[in-house]
């Protein structure tokens, strides 16, 4: 094995990860690096252009309040979250988003974003919260603006960011982070005074539907392998709500967004025997009082009915594509150029940003205005950024933070000087794409505020940083050392595959932790005995055999991934209480239970000793 | 649906210093095979179908195959990458076309200039809760705020 050449990058403040949330934090941290002349710094996995959940493009922007039209108050949206997360939100992080989130929509437009927009200029909504866009370069363009913002000589592509560094005399403190990467034999060690976790929420921690040539192909990006969550559970930093997770309502098999066709075009979802589904449950809602009460019906909620309706055998369950487009189309009299406008604006919504289900439309021969399409669950996702709030426990804004929320720095994580953005930021839900890169820009300005106020230069330790480069790098000398054991192939008795690895590890976490094959549903013991499992399997990933550096990349993948499932499955112990049915029952503690669990449940993880701890934190309402 | 590579289009991007599809790859899959001279795609069951690498093949030698697990053959979906617009090509199972044209951009590629027409900030700004270009961009002269419960 060649042996590895080391480059130190020294730097003020240091982004991990350049999807929505590190493009936003590289754009802001660059402007106010200009007051004293700082060094902002990016890294990426893979290349800016294309990176992160929004490589893909999107058709809406999720999260616009429209305050100059008077549209929506900051103080709407934390209500809306309030209502869809069950109640636990924290609502400081939530309403900082929503004040500041219109300049960022601004900016994107400015910048060449095209938004489909009202005859009077507005831009045209989807639904409350949502406007509409022609969004097939809407990472481009982002990626364009951190680009120019930081200078193309400070952004450092295709580099896996696998560990944070601690300052040696004093580890409360960041120094900065080491990673690899994935075109030359090359680690690099970034040397920081402030580091921004914005590396990305988690999928396949779960088994999808598809496990042949789909199983990348879910709803989620498939190289979100939840870096943001590993870096900072390593780092020692308290995480919030990793027991939550994101289980969505999608077209069958290509993972279409339905958003539009509920919103916009308002179909509606029934079973196999015409029934809406959500007026025949509609009295199961009252179990869930006080949210079940409320409107809009939350995700987790919405997503109960559908899987009661299943368990009552009423599937397949149909998004009524069909029905909806024909009375588009009577309303608009049957006009050919309106309807096709009408079929231009429906196919559009995949083509932007999930090609794969326009495809499926055309391989099964489907016209939608003739014929229904089949809507599923989908397997869980651990992110922060859509109906859930999973990721770090962080310090909200000083005007606005209750004192429990607040220590210091905006989006700082209990590590000082490490802060988070987009799906690594826990509590803060239903931002989204504009409202992770918000997110971003608030990190970004209060890094370098950290870094104003903090600048001596961190202290590395070098025999931890020497202890790191040679475990990266260890999968490809378990390769070499393990291959003569067998004649060919993968199977051998001293290694694992990082392939492999994962679907052992997605194994376990379907079929003990609540997984969709399990319909979701889990107990004490169960997820007790999966930890065991899980425990098994994070002593034999050191056994990961890499025969490149692409497998090296999958192989550290792996590791991000286990952590994230030993944190939600540890995590969905300790909340004794099912809160949001439709993402996962505790089959022993089947009722929400608001005298003991609305409440935050945080964990922090001693990487030395190998241990977890795990604590309640308040929740406090800050919008009557 | 993952990617193939059209062994008659592709010629490895020998005119560039390295291979479009690899460089923008989001999952690292897109490779070149050096004795081939040819790209491909390392690992399909990882591949999102995200059609970066097909939109950027400059020699339009990039495709997609619906995922083996279910999805029928005969169908395709083409992209035309423009710079302001593209143009999605949709063949059925069954031959019917469809087309489709869609805004992608409204300025010029590179004609961003991220700060202009926004002051020097200054050191003693850094605590206030404003972001950069907060007067531009905000669209209300106030910023909202809310009292400590």
């Amino acid at each position: 094995m060649v042996q590895p050449e080391t480059e130190i990058v020294e730097c003020d403040v240091l982004i991990c990860g350049g999807g929505m949330a590190g493009c936003g934090a590289a754009y802001e941290a660059a402007y106010w690096a200009q007051a004293k002349g700082l060094r902002v710094v990016l890294v990426e996995k893979a290349a800016i252009e294309r990176s992160g959940a929004v490589a893909m493009g999107l058709s809406a922007i999720n999260c616009y309040m429209g305050m100059k039209w008077g549209e929506n108050q900051p103080e709407d949206f934390v209500r809306y979250v309030r209502q869809d997360l069950m109640g636990l939100s924290r609502e400081d992080l939530v309403y900082d988003i929503a004040r500041h989130v219109d300049s960022s929509v601004h900016m994107f437009e400015e910048w060449g974003l095209p938004f489909f927009k009202t005859p009077e200029g507005r831009y045209k909504r989807e639904g409350r919260w949502q406007v509409m866009i022609h969004g097939e370069s809407y990472k481009p363009i982002v990626a364009e603006a951190a680009k120019k913002a930081i200078g193309e000589q400070n952004i450092y592509e295709r580099i896996f960011m696998s560990h944070i560094l601690l300052d040696k005399n004093d580890p409360g403190k960041v120094a900065g982070a080491v990673g690899f990467s994935v075109r030359d034999n090359k680690i690099y060690v970034f040397k920081a005074k402030a580091v921004i976790s914005s590396a990305g929420g988690a999928t396949l921690v779960f088994r999808p539907h598809s496990v042949g040539e789909g199983l990348g192909r879910i709803w989620y990006a498939p190289w979100n392998t939840g870096s943001a969550y590993k870096l900072a559970i390593l780092a020692g930093a308290e995480m919030t709500q990793m027991e939550h997770r994101l289980v969505v309502a999608r077209f069958k098999d290509g993972y279409g967004p339905v958003g539009m066709w509920f919103l916009l075009m308002k179909a509606v979802l029934k079973n196999a025997y015409g029934e809406l589904v959500e007026e025949k449950w509609a009295d199961l809602l009252k179990e869930w009082l006080p949210y079940g009460g409320g409107k809009p019906i939350p995700t987790p909620l919405r997503n109960h009915q559908m899987i009661q309706d299943h368990l009552a055998g009423a599937g397949p369950h149909y998004l009524r594509t069909d029905e909806a487009l024909q009375k588009m189309f009577a309303d608009v009299q049957n006009d050919p150029k309106k309807i096709r406008e009408i079929e231009s604006d429906a196919w559009e919504d995949f083509l932007d940003m999930t090609m794969s289900q326009a495809l499926l439309w055309a391989s099964e021969n489907i016209d939608p205005a003739k014929t229904p399409s089949e809507v599923v669950l989908t397997e869980p996702y651990l992110m922060g950024s859509h109906a859930s709030g999973t990721g770090a426990w962080v310090s909200g804004p000083e005007d606005i933070a209750p004192k429990e929320y607040f220590w210091g720095y905006n989006r700082m994580t209990t590590i000082r000087g490490l802060f988070a953005a987009g799906d690594g930021v826990g509590g803060s839900a239903h931002k989204f794409s504009s409202g992770s890169y918000t997110e971003g820009r608030l990190a970004g300005k209060a890094a370098v505020a950290y870094v104003h106020d903090n600048p001596p230069p961190p202290t590395l330790d070098g025999d931890r940083v020497e202890a790191i480069k040679k475990e990266l790098f260890a999968p490809l000398e378990v390769y070499e050392q393990s291959r003569p054991a067998v004649t060919r192939g993968d199977v051998n008795p001293n290694a694992l595959s990082p392939k492999q690895s994962l679907l052992r590890l997605q194994k376990i976490m379907d079929e003990y932790v609540a997984g969709q094959g399990s319909g979701y549903i889990t107990n004490g013991p169960t997820l007790k005995r999966g930890l065991e499992l899980l425990e098994l399997l994070k002593q034999d990933l050191p056994r990961m055999a890499a025969r490149d550096l692409h497998d090296l990349l999958r192989a550290w993948e792996v590791w991000d991934r286990y952590y994230c499932a030993e944190a939600h499955a540890r995590h969905m112990l300790f909340r004794e209480e099912t809160r949001w049915p439709g993402y996962y029952y505790r089959g022993d503690f089947p009722k929400l239970d608001e005298a003991n669990w609305k409440c935050f449940t945080n964990s922090r993880y001693d990487a030395a000793k190998g241990e977890w701890t795990l604590t309640k934190r308040p929740f406090i309402q800050l919008i009557p | 649906m993952p990617t193939y590579v059209n062994p008659e289009k592709c010629d490895g991007c020998k005119a560039l210093d390295r291979p479009a599809c690899q460089y923008i790859c989001p999952n690292d899959l897109m490779v070149l095979d050096k004795t081939l001279g040819k790209a491909w795609n390392q690992e399909p069951d990882l591949c999102w179908e995200c059609y970066a690498c097909v939109k950027t093949c400059p020699q339009t030698a990039i495709d997609m195959r619906g995922y083996g697990d279910v999805v029928p053959l005969g169908a395709s979906l083409t992209p035309l990458r423009g710079t302001d617009s593209i143009m999605w090509t949709v063949k059925f199972r069954n031959g019917q076309m469809k087309r489709f044209k869609f805004a992608i951009r409204t300025t010029p590629w590179g004609s961003i200039e991220p700060f202009q027409g926004l002051p020097k900030p200054a050191a003693e700004t850094m605590k206030q809760v404003a972001l950069c270009g907060q007067e531009k961009y905000l669209g209300v002269p106030q910023l909202p705020t809310v009292s400590k419960s």
